[in-house]
């Protein structure tokens, strides 16, 4: 079985996830877990970089449908970073692109949220 | 007539199992030659089909079995899944609308979209009692 990792750190006050591995309908009870943590204390600034994420399916992708709104009606969002070309594609496929910031890499998150807040 | 060739694969129906079927269409997908986009595509199409079955076909119960079957001849890779849960036909399917569903939190839907533009030909049928799954790539 290949492994799903997840892990969280803190960058200029903001919170990132670091996406490791497949993400599919086995493992995105973790990506869950951790976006309701982050959500249940009051974190809505968060980055999920997908530098290392090989796969997702559509699985993953619920997850960020079900949790956007929670983060973005208390002012903050969830910004999408570092994908390759075919993860990005799948988001593309379901039309992502237009409803979500989905970002070329971690710094142009930090400083899009940055001037968001002012 | 071009010769056939067919592998089969049995798993439990459970979700831990989906790497396990994605790296068994994955790697028939690599050696039949297609490139790696479209053996991206064959692998996420089979997993959301899989998925589908896994979570309302057989409601999560890892005792039924799930068959995957590919058969591969000159022209196309064709994939089976065979179960004998719920059906569901793709034909009654409607297109998801992301704005809406994230309005309204809702997750889903998703998977048969995205199997009906990886693959070149998506078709359900009920055959024995057993539902019947077929997905097919076209080499060119």
């Amino acid at each position: 079985m290949k492994t799903f990792k997840i892990s969280h750190r803190t960058k200029n006050g903001l919170e990132v996830l670091d996406l490791q591995g497949e993400l599919d309908a086995h493992t995105a009870s973790q990506l869950e877990d951790a976006l309701k943590n982050l959500i249940h204390n009051n974190k809505s600034n968060i980055i999920v970089n997908f530098q290392e994420l090989d796969y997702i399916a559509s699985a993953g992708l619920g997850v960020f449908m079900a949790y956007i709104e929670d983060v973005r009606s208390t002012g903050g969002d969830i910004k999408l970073t570092n994908m390759n070309d075919k993860v990005y594609n799948v988001f593309d496929l379901l039309g992502f692109p237009t409803l979500y910031d989905i970002l070329q890499d971690e710094k142009q998150a930090v400083k899009k949220f940055l001037n968001e807040k002012g | 007539m071009a010769k056939l060739k067919t592998y089969k694969i049995t798993v439990g129906a459970s979700t831990e199992n989906l790497s396990e079927i994605r790296d068994f269409v994955g790697g028939h997908a690599l050696e039949y030659g297609f490139d790696d986009q479209k053996v991206a595509d064959i692998r996420l199409a089979v997993d959301e089909a899989c998925t589908n079955i896994i979570k309302h076909a057989y409601v999560n119960d890892s005792e039924e079995n799930l068959a995957i079957t590919i058969e591969v001849d000159d022209e196309k890779f064709m994939i089976y899944l065979i179960d004998r849960g719920e059906g569901f036909d793709v034909k009654t399917y409607q297109k998801p609308d992301l704005k809406s569903q994230i309005e309204q939190k809702k997750r889903g839907g998703m998977g048969v979209h995205l199997m009906l533009n990886l693959m070149d030909e998506v078709t359900y049928k009920v055959k024995n009692n057993m539902n019947v799954l077929y997905m097919c790539k076209n080499r060119n």
